[in-house]
């Protein structure tokens, strides 16, 4: 199945993927491409098959409620491209 | 013609853990910025979520609470958004498998009748972190401390017809929460929140378009942003508009709500089961495991009261309205052994006195202990009601236990009939024109001699000795 | 030769008992492979960071408790690498991308850990394509990696790096990972063995995540042996992941030597048809005989679904990897774009600028089959096909021990042959894809060479987590053969 440039640019737009107009022609012929190659799967009758989430048919295990962590932010904010007074900061938020 | 309101409420409860829903770090309010967003919480490149027991057995506490069916094999689901206070860039949540179905919670209204509301779903989820809007060069600071925080998100069917039922519910569901020690409902902190879908109809008619007010935090707020969203939606579509599905805030300052613009484009949340997580799978062993520690709920409690301590329907449903004065009732009641004596104490003076300085029942001066000695007080007749109410006063300053304070300011009662026989005899003496007219048959002073009489020992007499003495008098 | 320049022609055992018995110490052994690192890194672009200095405080250090009788493991002492997606403490891990190039990461992953405190010595990090999204290692931000027996191929992908090293014998062992064939693949390009075990055999913490419910690390070394040892370090229980099971782990190395007698052998005849390379098939058929020779019972069996592997695969993992990298947004870590103008901005320009082309592509398709309107017919459906797959393999482990195939339908291709054809690029793990999705271990070693003179890798699969049975048939054809000491000239 095709997919437009219309609806690349929506699934830009959910992925937050600031696509160049000059770019958007390849990216939805590739993109194209892929969903062709995927589209075999509609034609395979899978009535009744229970979808597979999981290689192995396991089950959660629950940790004990304990607090095991201490404060790191010191060392976790070094990676951080912006922080101040121990805050992350992003351009103003609109709510 | 007249409009139907439709309210349905997603109460978010953030559950009582030590540690976060998926990961080790501590849950408790109010430290530091990010000092309490471990490497999972802040969603660094190659952590993973490990599930917190204790979230998943207050869920079926909840669950238990409310009647509603544990799902046997419930999923997490990752609800796909963009967001800053959303680390990871999705919420870990459970959409099509929750571990708490259909529920129910019957509400009492205000003419006295019960209405059952029904609860669709709970699910298990984590919180956000907190956006901080003030001012860092125009940029907004995240806090990513309660990110992780555990959530139940209990979401009701839409069958509530007005914002008291919505409060009723609320209020009902909070002290539920509070009772079975799921969460410790703090709402001020945000520990205990809503999220109202409101909608207006013609009775009878399908369900109108919804607005969802975000973000509800008291119980005031909810009914004042229920009120002004129905006025607004019946005023759009009496003037011939449409009601838009959307988000809202409710702003309490100016009364009203206003749509949230930032939230409409992130409405397609492709949620899927999260790889990261297995299915939990619940056993019947686990669910009975979980009801054996279960408290006595606030329903059965009610019942209890009125038949163990033959309490009214009323002052049971007032002592049952929280764990804590429960408690504090039966400390009361099982020590001085007259429930009725108790009753009338705990809903009269304490709770309005609690009222008046804004405290709640734990945080009360005067003990339970400390109550059951003034109420034997009473009973062994050192004190009359009112005089003891006066002594309570005392005990809330802080002045002393109840014999300490009634010894200090001399309030014991006189029973010596002797001392009372020489102040009544002085009355009718001071008084011969009132005794002549009852005498005749003017019943009613009778209640004029019974006051000049207690102002006459300051209130100490025995009133049953005093009237006993008195009526003798003045028969003479 | 002195002893120096031989080092990196032993086995890990050999290291191991090198410096236990005093032979050349930990230090010489680290020095040995940095120098090789030194000479030859620049011509094959294996390692994105070496790094040299931690690897020789390291390597004093452990030369003291080895010194002490402190450390005595199979792994005390022996250089290693680990792929770029690994997190290491205090190190640069990239995961290829230019969204991490400056991502010095805060904490070690499981297997890192587990490395660390068995008396490893990490040389560097292997080159990969990026966000082990790719089959030729030609999506790495930091360039191409060349494959060793012959410059102008690729190593494959996504853990060329790490191949490459092996090969030219830059390390004695590196981690790679797989998601669809990002072990296997490269594996048999460059001529060694490596080794996908089953999922949930080894924690995923702090393994950069690609697609969760396919991703598992696995060692890449020259022989089977060498495999057996690192996992017998690296395999079993990790609380902080969900998915790794809770499972005793074996001595791999203990059953090395088991006999192949009766042994049941599949051969899938889905593997053997249209678009397996005639020069690879012949390299395939002679070492089925070879194993036909020592008693083993080859049968031929069915994958009915196999060829819906690719098709499923490409809606499965850019559905997982579209989530997973939403973390990638320029707040917390990584890159920022300069200057955005509101958070929008922020978002969008970081993570364009930030992740390459075929990173991008997955995001938009993974997005695309999660969205509201095509979850059913893309995300649902593969998850049923998914385990129409596994049910395939269910089936054939019925009647057979082990499924032996193709790693990879052809030899190493040209770097830049397929750079700008994703599809053809995908097809080139049509035989390493299935065993993924169905969450089985999967290996390859090597059994010779093609007419073109580049290597061929056998695949072997065994059933849920019987890894030590698969080293066991891959150490014992290695008993018999000599391709796997085989290096290119070059770097002999």
């Amino acid at each position: 199945m095709a997919i437009s440039e219309d609806e690349v640019k929506k699934v830009a737009r959910l992925a937050r993927l600031a696509v160049p107009e000059e770019r958007l022609a390849a990216y939805t012929q590739s993109l194209s491409n892929i969903l062709n190659l995927v589209d075999q799967l509609s034609a395979v009758d899978t009535t009744g098959v229970e979808p597979m989430a999981h290689p192995l048919d396991m089950v959660q295990r629950l940790r004990e409620d304990v607090v095991t962590e201490t404060d790191h932010r010191a060392q976790y904010q070094a990676v951080a491209p912006e922080v101040e007074k121990g805050l992350y900061l992003v351009p103003k938020v609109i709510e | 013609m007249e409009w139907e309101t439709v309210i349905g409420l997603e109460i978010h409860a953030q559950l009582s853990t030590n540690s976060k829903i998926f990961s080790g770090s501590s849950t408790a309010y109010g430290a530091e910025a990010n000092t309490q967003a471990n490497l999972v919480d802040l969603g660094m490149p190659g952590v993973l979520p490990v599930l917190n027991k204790k979230a998943v057995e207050l869920a079926i506490r909840l669950g238990l609470a409310i009647d509603a069916e544990i799902t046997q094999r419930s999923i997490f689901a990752r609800k796909n958004y963009f967001y800053p206070d959303s680390p990871k860039g999705y919420q870990i949540s459970q959409y099509e498998l929750p571990i708490v179905g259909l529920g129910h919670m019957d509400i009492q209204l205000e003419n006295g009748e019960t209405k059952r509301i029904g609860i669709t779903r709970a699910h298990l989820e984590e919180d956000a972190g907190k956006s901080l809007h003030e001012d860092f060069q125009g940029q907004t600071g995240i806090d990513l401390n309660r990110a992780g925080t555990p959530l139940l998100e209990i979401v009701s069917e839409p069958d509530m017809r007005n914002a008291k039922e919505a409060v009723a519910y609320m209020k009902k569901l909070h002290a539920l929460v509070r009772y079975l020690g799921v969460g410790d409902g703090n709402m001020q902190e945000g520990s205990f929140r809503c999220d109202a879908n409101v909608s207006v109809r013609r009775p009878g008619q399908p369900f109108g378009t919804r607005a969802e007010i975000k973000n509800l935090n008291s119980f005031k707020f909810i009914e004042r942003a229920i009120n002004h969203e129905v006025e607004r939606q019946i005023d759009i579509i009496e003037s011939g508009g449409t009601v838009v599905q959307e988000t809202r805030l409710f702003d309490p300052d100016r009364d009203e709500t206003r749509s949230m613009r930032s939230k409409e484009d992130a409405n397609d949340y492709r949620y899927f089961p999260d790889p990261d997580l297995l299915p939990v799978v619940i056993t019947p062993e686990d669910i009975e495991a979980v009801r054996a520690t279960m408290p006595e709920l606030p329903d059965a409690k009610k019942q209890r009261f009125m038949s163990e301590y033959a309490l009214t329907d009323y002052d049971a449903s007032l002592l049952t309205q929280s764990r804590e004065v429960a408690d504090y009732f039966e400390a009361v009641a099982q020590g001085c052994g007259d429930a009725k004596l108790a009753a009338n104490w705990v809903n009269g003076e304490v709770s309005k006195t609690l009222a008046d300085h804004d405290l709640d029942i734990t945080a009360a001066p005067v003990s339970s202990v400390a109550l059951v000695e003034l109420l034997q007080r009473i009973q062994d007749d050192t004190v009359s009601n009112k005089i003891a109410r006066e002594v309570f006063e005392a005990m809330w300053k802080g002045e002393g236990s109840a014999d300490a304070v009634i010894d200090q300011k001399g309030l014991k009662q006189i029973t010596d009939t002797s001392a009372i026989e020489a102040m009544i005899d002085e009355i009718i003496a001071k008084n011969p024109g009132q005794v002549a007219e009852y005498r005749s048959g003017k019943d009613k002073l009778f209640g004029f001699f019974v006051g000049q009489a207690m102002r006459a020992s300051k209130g100490k007499a025995n009133p049953n000795t005093l009237n006993d003495i008195l009526k003798q008098k003045l028969e003479g | 030769m002195s002893q120096a320049d031989s080092i990196h022609t032993l086995s890990l055992k050999g290291i191991h008992d090198g410096v236990h018995t005093g032979k050349f110490s930990v230090m010489e052994a680290t020095d040995a492979y940095l120098d090789r690192i030194e000479r030859f890194n620049p011509e094959l672009n294996a390692y994105i960071t070496v790094t040299r200095d931690t690897a020789k405080t390291q390597a004093v250090d452990i030369d003291n408790r080895i010194r002490k009788g402190e450390l005595t493991g199979a792994m005390a002492g022996v250089p290693y690498a680990l792929k770029d997606l690994f997190c290491s403490e205090g190190v640069l891990t990239t995961c290829a991308s230019n969204m991490l190039a400056n991502f010095i990461s805060p904490y070690d992953a499981h297997v890192a850990e587990k490395l660390k405190a068995a008396g490893g010595v990490l040389l560097g990090k292997n080159n990969m394509d990026e966000f082990a999204m790719g089959s030729s290692n030609e999506t790495s931000a930091f360039g191409s990696v060349c494959n060793p027996w012959d410059v102008s191929k690729v190593p494959g992908g996504s853990s060329g790096g790490g191949a490459a090293t092996i090969a030219a014998r830059l390390a004695p062992m590196t981690l790679g990972t797989d998601t669809g064939g990002s072990i296997r693949q490269p594996a048999s390009f460059c001529n060694i063995t490596g080794i996908k075990p089953t999922y949930g055999r080894i924690s995923r913490y702090g393994m950069i995540a690609f697609a969760s419910s396919l991703d598992q690390c696995g060692p890449m070394a020259a022989s089977a042996e060498d495999c057996a040892l690192t996992l017998n370090i690296i395999a079993g229980l990790d609380g902080r992941d969900s998915t790794c099971m809770d499972l005793p782990v074996p001595d791999y190395t203990a059953t090395l030597n088991g006999s192949l007698e009766g042994l049941r052998i599949g051969l899938p005849k889905e593997f053997f048809a249209e678009g397996l390379d005639a020069q690879v098939a012949d390299v395939i058929d002679r070492a089925i005989k070879q194993f036909q020779a020592k008693g083993a019972i080859i049968k031929e069996v069915t994958l009915p679904n196999s060829h819906l592997a690719v098709p499923v695969y490409y809606v499965v993992a850019p559905a997982e990897c579209s989530s997973n990298l939403s973390r990638f947004d320029g707040v917390r870590f990584g890159h920022r774009c300069e200057n955005p103008k509101d958070l929008m901005d922020l978002y969008e320009r970081s993570r364009w600028e930030g992740f390459g082309d075929e990173v991008k592509r997955r995001i938009m398709i993974g997005t695309y089959a999660l969205s509201a309107g095509y979850y059913d017919a893309y995300y649902l459906k593969a998850q049923q096909v998914r385990r129409l797959i596994k049910q395939d393999f269910e089936a054939a482990f019925k009647d057979v021990d082990v499924i032996m195939g193709p790693s990879c339908p052809t030899t190493a291709f040209g770097i830049g042959e397929k750079k700008d054809d994703p599809i053809s690029m995908y097809l080139e793990d049509l035989y390493t894809i299935p065993v993924s999705l169905a969450g089985l271990p999967g290996m390859t070693f090597p059994i010779g060479f093609a007419a073109d003179g580049l290597p061929v890798g056998m695949q072997l699969v065994g059933n849920y987590f019987e890894e030590a049975r698969m080293l066991n048939i891959a150490h014992q054809y290695q008993q018999w053969t000599d391709w796997h000491t085989q290096v290119p000239a070059r770097f002999a």
